[in-house]
């Protein structure tokens, strides 16, 4: 909320076309930006602040703070306020300032209260609410989210599966349960089926798709097998 | 929620050494960046202590274990100890949250956790706990509140799970602080709301809960739990019972509910109701019906009485023959 609100807008150098890259969300925040930039405080532009190494004084805060957050296996450079959380940063800060800006918007923001798991990803092997731990925590470890879990192109068979199985309606829920049944199934390859009830608990599906959600994970598995996983 | 700084503490003297009222220690962070983000508490610093070494292994201690606070609840679901030789411990967590709580949380962390009332939780009410005059809860929906010691200045119920399996094994707990660390029984470190109500245990705000020490187990035990949903729920009425058997005849005897209190709730007339019994469903349920005696409830939760003496009924009968009941 606040967080979001304080967020400084896009610099001009990340625009999609310097970035080499288009989306949905860039190109609204472009709209806002040129609508709103004769008012804008040029602070917000981020002075071409350069980035100092990170270091790990023992007090930081709480002022925005320099670290490191690997994600999908790259290293982005994020500078939040100790409060920012690890979705927070996932969505609005990585490589914010820097010429290469990204947004991993995958991992969605629905209850922001480590309730309905939406804004699940994998900290350093286990799944964890990223609305629930801070991004200054998250130094040095290994972050997954829904974007990483494809293997390049090619979809990955809980990926597959979704598609195939109907296991969605809304899909706002998705990302959270893509994560959690990667998770599953790296733990556990062949869960029973109440095994992944089980491991799926922890993630809401308010359209109430978990019958289709639990036939992908069982036929993730069995391909997985197949293909000798 | 308002901005904080950040100490990441290497070790228990830096944690020490930086906590205060005004810098509360961070572990897994599932309930206390929900009281941040709702205004309920708003401290200048937190002090991360999941980065200090040592207190996050499981280790075995005079025959039982010594738990660092770090160690999650996961992580204590997993070990082989715990779940044969600490049943009623393991049937508490194993539904605690969901997987992803279960991976953030800590023992420590659930010890410590702060109230979940609803009342406490919501700003714009009077709440003594967080230094209001009255309690909204005595006069409001209260059907999840406590139905002993009711008649304190504050009726929430104990958030923690493992406390009442903690008080049947007769756990102790760690504590460091300024003066260096001492080692408190587990039941005197909960604390009812009328010696403090700010507050729900004995740490002063530089003291760090830093292991949980489990004697060994001495006989059988179990833990049963009423709740509305299977998955992601808290429980209505819980009951941990320990019992040293002699054959079918149980010489002693701790339960110990939670959910019902604002404490883990020993029920010392159960405990008498069933020593020296031979342990089956007419024994286990007279000594249920003692448990719930002296219980006050209030104007919403009646029906937990009912939901008491089903647990400690069920937790007995579990733990006797060692099956889910």
């Amino acid at each position: 909320m606040s967080e979001e609100s304080k967020k400084p807008p896009a610099p001009s150098s990340a625009s999609p076309e310097a970035s080499g890259r288009f989306s949905r969300r860039w190109f609204l925040q472009g709209v806002a930006l040129s609508a709103g930039t004769a008012v804008l405080p040029g602070e917000g532009l981020l002075g071409g602040s350069a980035f100092a190494a990170p270091q790990a004084p023992a007090r930081i805060g709480p002022e925005p703070v320099q670290i490191a957050l690997s994600v999908n296996g790259k290293d982005y450079q994020v500078k939040v306020e100790p409060r920012v959380t690890l979705l927070n940063a996932l969505r609005n800060y990585l490589n914010l300032g820097t010429n290469t800006p990204i947004d991993l918007t995958g991992t969605k923001r629905v209850c922001d209260r480590g309730s309905c798991g939406s804004c699940t990803v994998i900290l350093d092997g286990k799944t964890v609410y990223s609305c629930s731990v801070l991004a200054v925590e998250c130094q040095g470890k290994k972050i997954t989210t829904v974007e990483g879990v494809a293997e390049g192109n090619q979809p990955h068979p809980i990926q597959q599966a979704f598609v195939e199985c109907d296991g969605l309606m809304c899909g706002f829920c998705t990302p959270g349960f893509i994560v959690s049944s990667k998770a599953l199934l790296d733990r556990n390859p062949h869960p029973t089926p109440t095994e992944i009830r089980r491991a799926l608990n922890g993630n809401i599906c308010r359209c109430g798709t978990y019958n289709r959600v639990f036939q992908a994970v069982e036929l993730a598995s069995i391909r997985m097998k197949v293909k000798g996983g | 929620m308002k901005n904080f700084a950040y100490i990441n503490a290497a070790s228990e003297k830096a944690a020490i050494e930086s906590m205060s009222d005004k810098a509360l220690a961070l572990a897994g962070g599932t309930n206390l960046l929900n009281l941040l983000k709702e205004y309920v508490l708003a401290p200048e610093a937190l002090v991360n202590i999941k980065g200090i070494a040592g207190l996050n292994a499981i280790e075995s201690f005079e025959g039982g274990l010594k738990i660092g606070a770090n160690v999650t609840l996961s992580e204590l679901l997993d070990h082989a100890e715990v779940r044969g030789r600490y049943p009623a411990l393991h049937q508490a967590l194993y539904d605690i949250g969901t997987p992803q709580i279960r991976n953030m949380s800590t023992l420590g962390g659930n010890l410590c956790a702060r109230p979940h009332c609803w009342y406490y939780r919501y700003e714009y009410f009077d709440c003594k706990k967080r230094g209001g005059q009255g309690c909204a809860a005595i006069a409001g929906d209260n059907e999840f509140h406590a139905i002993f010691a009711t008649d304190g200045p504050c009726v929430m119920i104990h958030p923690s799970s493992a406390g009442p399996a903690l008080v049947v094994y007769g756990a102790k707990v760690k504590i460091a602080g300024p003066g260096g660390s001492r080692d408190a029984g587990i039941e005197e470190f909960f604390t009812l709301p009328a010696a403090a109500v700010a507050r729900e245990n004995v740490l002063k705000p530089n003291e760090l809960v830093t292991h949980v020490l489990l004697p060994p187990p001495n006989g059988k035990s179990a833990t049963y739990e009423v709740r509305h949903k299977e998955s992601h729920d808290w429980p209505l009425a819980m009951a941990s019972v320990a019992l040293t058997m002699a054959g079918e005849t149980a010489q002693e005897a701790r339960i110990c509910l939670g959910a019902v209190a604002p404490v883990p709730w020993r029920a010392a007339a159960a405990e008498a109701a069933l020593k020296g019994k031979v342990v089956n469903e007419t024994t286990a349920g007279e000594a249920a019906q003692k448990a719930a005696e002296g219980a006050k409830p209030l104007s919403g939760n009646k029906y937990k009485v009912q939901l008491v003496r089903t647990a400690v009924k069920r937790a007995i009968l579990a733990a006797a023959t060692g099956r889910r009941v």
